[in-house]
């Protein structure tokens, strides 16, 4: 399809049939002096579905993550993100592209100086010209769909719990209705009820906004409950990339020791465990 | 991001025509409005106006929407649309949504609930400005009495805290004295020596070139090296060192409040003014003095120079009359300022410090507080000497 665009303004292939890629990473090689973090890795997100994207500590998740994301230089490889090469991505392209992804930090993020409602407006006052009081709907339409309280939205960040700054750093992710929100562990630090109401929300806001989102995560209920489809990095590259069930399939123990050690059998109350490879 | 028509639609259509529309029909009670374009974030700011103005139509029994001509709605586009079909039911009108999508429909239904709960109060409405005048002078008298209270509680726990460690033989840590001064004292040398002996040449440049008129160049010397010793020298070094290191107290301090370091040090049993002030206190007393002793000597050096380039006044004269006209009592007379100034400085920036909440702003603005409320004070109490001294004629 990208062929077939002039390249006039910005087009980029924000809306699209599921299913097909939205981010396509290809041979991307990132190295920090003489260390190799990743080496040749290939991966590819596919419209509307929740891509969840495991793999051991200090493996590269978050360094492949800020490498799609531009905050880290790759040495080699083609990041594609709606179509459009990151690396030639024309200004009006890249501001596009920019106002149409969304990051939810670890750590939220949040700028600490600003209450909730004008964490979320800051995107919007930034590069929309609205009128304040459908800034302030519109945020406070984000705050109810991330299910925060409306009295959350007066708030400074070091006032809210840690599940309400994610729910909050996921609002203004939302701000301005991405195509695309990138999750780098949002269920980390909450509590178990707290990461599966989280999980719901995701499934939620796909569901509801049409999102695609990539999510990096440890959280084995997560992987099992919400994602469409699992990633798993090791040795620099994707091992191997597929459903839950590809997961049981795969012959490598670090796979098969992740996915099918005591915790993810007390999740799935065994039934992969004892029968893997079997289709759910 | 969603599409009512994905697949025609796509690759993408002209931006023009990503325009949003409203028509608004009115039929005696019925008000039929038909919505066409792309109704996302980026676009209605465009249709808010309008939307928002169908609201104050009265009389209306029967509101129906054509969805139909959309071709693209995110949340933003579906709160418009039920933000006004919301406020129509509540007035009583029948109301139907036609020509809407999957999509759509999925979207309108997850934006009804707070459309429902109705507009939301601004928070906060803003008080009358001559109130909230009154309301920052009370304020503000209020918060300066608690910091004084609390200046005065930092004060009092740094000295009796530090000897409250039960079951530790040493009290205080040495090594963290000795750091601290290192830091504070030594660090500012280069810039506290540069910075007076630049000032101590620009005083003799100044008074040489006055007493010039009056044939009196050899009262240059006089002049400034009684300014120096007994206001300069003490005065300079203790502002530079507000900026300097007070602020770096501050951040240092508000950087470990604002990552809960200080409720750690709490639990673990210490007491953090014990462990985190009373070094920097001490550091403070001890490096001010000595800092004040370096200063006094590079504003001289600088003077000399000076005079001596300037004024034709050898060296050696100007020691001979320095020697004759200062005595000790001009010495210790600023001398005896330093440790005020120190402990105000050290006080102050740990106050600030401690006080700092969880946000970078809020960091910010306590650095700031400490510098401008320290060179104030520390002028404040060189003026408090000044006329204590003239009384008691030392």
């Amino acid at each position: 399809m990208v062929g077939t665009k002039t390249r006039t303004k910005a087009n980029i292939a924000l809306r699209g049939p599921a299913g097909e890629p939205i981010l396509t990473v290809r041979d991307v090689t990132v190295a920090f002096g003489e260390t190799t973090v990743l080496e040749n890795l290939s991966l590819d997100v596919r419209r509307g579905e929740i891509l969840g994207f495991v793999g051991a500590s200090g493996s590269g998740k978050s360094v492949l993550l800020r490498t799609v994301l531009g905050l880290i230089k790759k040495r080699a490889g083609r990041i594609t993100l709606f179509g459009v090469d990151l690396d030639r991505a024309s200004e009006a392209e890249q501001f596009a592209i920019d106002t149409n992804k969304g990051v939810l930090f670890q750590h939220g993020a949040l700028f600490s100086a600003l209450t909730v409602l004008e964490n979320i407006q800051l995107p919007m006052r930034e590069y929309l010209d609205l009128p304040p009081a459908l800034m302030n709907e519109l945020a406070r339409l984000k705050i109810d769909l991330v299910g925060l309280p409306q009295d959350a939205a007066v708030k400074m960040p070091y006032e809210l719990s840690g599940g309400m700054i994610k729910r909050a750093a996921l609002a203004r992710a939302l701000a301005l209705d991405p195509a695309i929100v990138f999750l780098d562990e949002p269920t980390s630090g909450l509590d178990p009820i707290g990461a599966e109401e989280f999980d719901g929300l995701v499934a939620k806001l796909r569901d509801t906004m049409g999102l695609t989102v990539y999510m990096v995560t440890h959280d084995l209920d997560s992987l099992f409950s919400v994602c469409d489809r699992i990633a798993v990095l090791g040795q620099k590259r994707v091992l191997v990339e597929g459903t839950i069930e590809d997961m049981f399939a795969c012959d490598d123990p670090w796979v098969q020791s992740y996915f099918r050690g005591k915790r993810a059998r007390m999740i799935d109350g065994g039934a992969f465990g004892s029968r893997p490879g079997a289709a759910a | 991001m969603l599409n009512e028509a994905d697949t025609e639609a796509s690759p993408q259509r002209p931006a023009a025509a990503g325009e949003p529309e409203v028509l608004a029909r009115r039929e005696g009670g019925a008000l039929a409005v038909a919505l066409s374009g792309e109704w996302t974030t980026r676009t209605i700011g465009k249709v808010d106006a309008a939307m928002r103005a169908l609201e104050s139509e009265t009389g209306i029994s029967a509101l129906t929407f054509d969805l139909a001509g959309i071709s693209a709605m995110d949340t933003a586009g579906a709160w418009i649309v039920q933000r006004l079909a919301v406020h129509a039911r509540i007035a009583g009108a029948r109301v139907a949504i036609a020509g809407a999508g999957d999509s759509a429909r999925t979207l309108l239904g997850a934006v009804e609930t707070l459309a429902q709960k109705g507009e939301q109060a601004p928070v906060g409405r803003p008080r009358p400005a001559f109130l909230r005048m009154i309301e920052g002078l009370g304020r503000l008298s209020y918060r300066t009495r608690d910091q004084f209270f609390i200046a005065m509680h930092i004060l009092g726990a740094a000295i009796r805290g530090s000897q409250l460690k039960i079951g530790r033989q040493r009290a205080v840590s040495p090594a963290a004295i000795v750091t601290q001064i290192e830091r504070m004292g030594v660090g500012a040398l280069p810039i506290v020596m540069l910075m007076s002996a630049i000032v101590g040449a620009i005083i003799t440049q100044q008074s040489a070139f006055q007493l010039k008129n009056f044939a009196g160049e050899l009262f240059t010397v006089d002049l400034v090296s009684v300014l120096v010793l007994r206001e300069l020298g003490v005065l300079m070094t203790a502002i530079m060192m507000a900026g300097r290191t007070g602020s770096a107290i501050t951040a240092e301090i508000g950087s470990m409040k604002m990552r809960e370091e200080v409720d750690a040090l709490t639990v673990m049993g210490l007491n953090p003014i014990g462990v985190l002030v009373f070094p920097r206190l001490i550091g403070m007393l001890v490096a001010l003095p000595l800092l004040t002793v370096a200063a006094h000597a590079a504003a001289v050096g600088g003077g000399i120079l000076m005079a001596w380039g300037y004024a034709d006044i050898p060296p050696s004269v100007f020691i001979q009359r320095m020697h004759d006209w200062i005595d000790m009592t001009t010495i210790s007379s600023g001398m005896f300022k330093a440790p005020f100034m120190a402990m105000i400085i050290a006080i102050i920036g740990s106050m600030e410090g401690l006080l700092v909440e969880g946000s970078a702003e809020s960091l910010g603005r306590h650095v700031t507080a400490t510098v401008v409320k320290s060179i104030f004070l520390v002028i404040v109490i060189d003026g408090f000497f000044a006329v204590f001294y003239g009384v008691i004629d030392f």
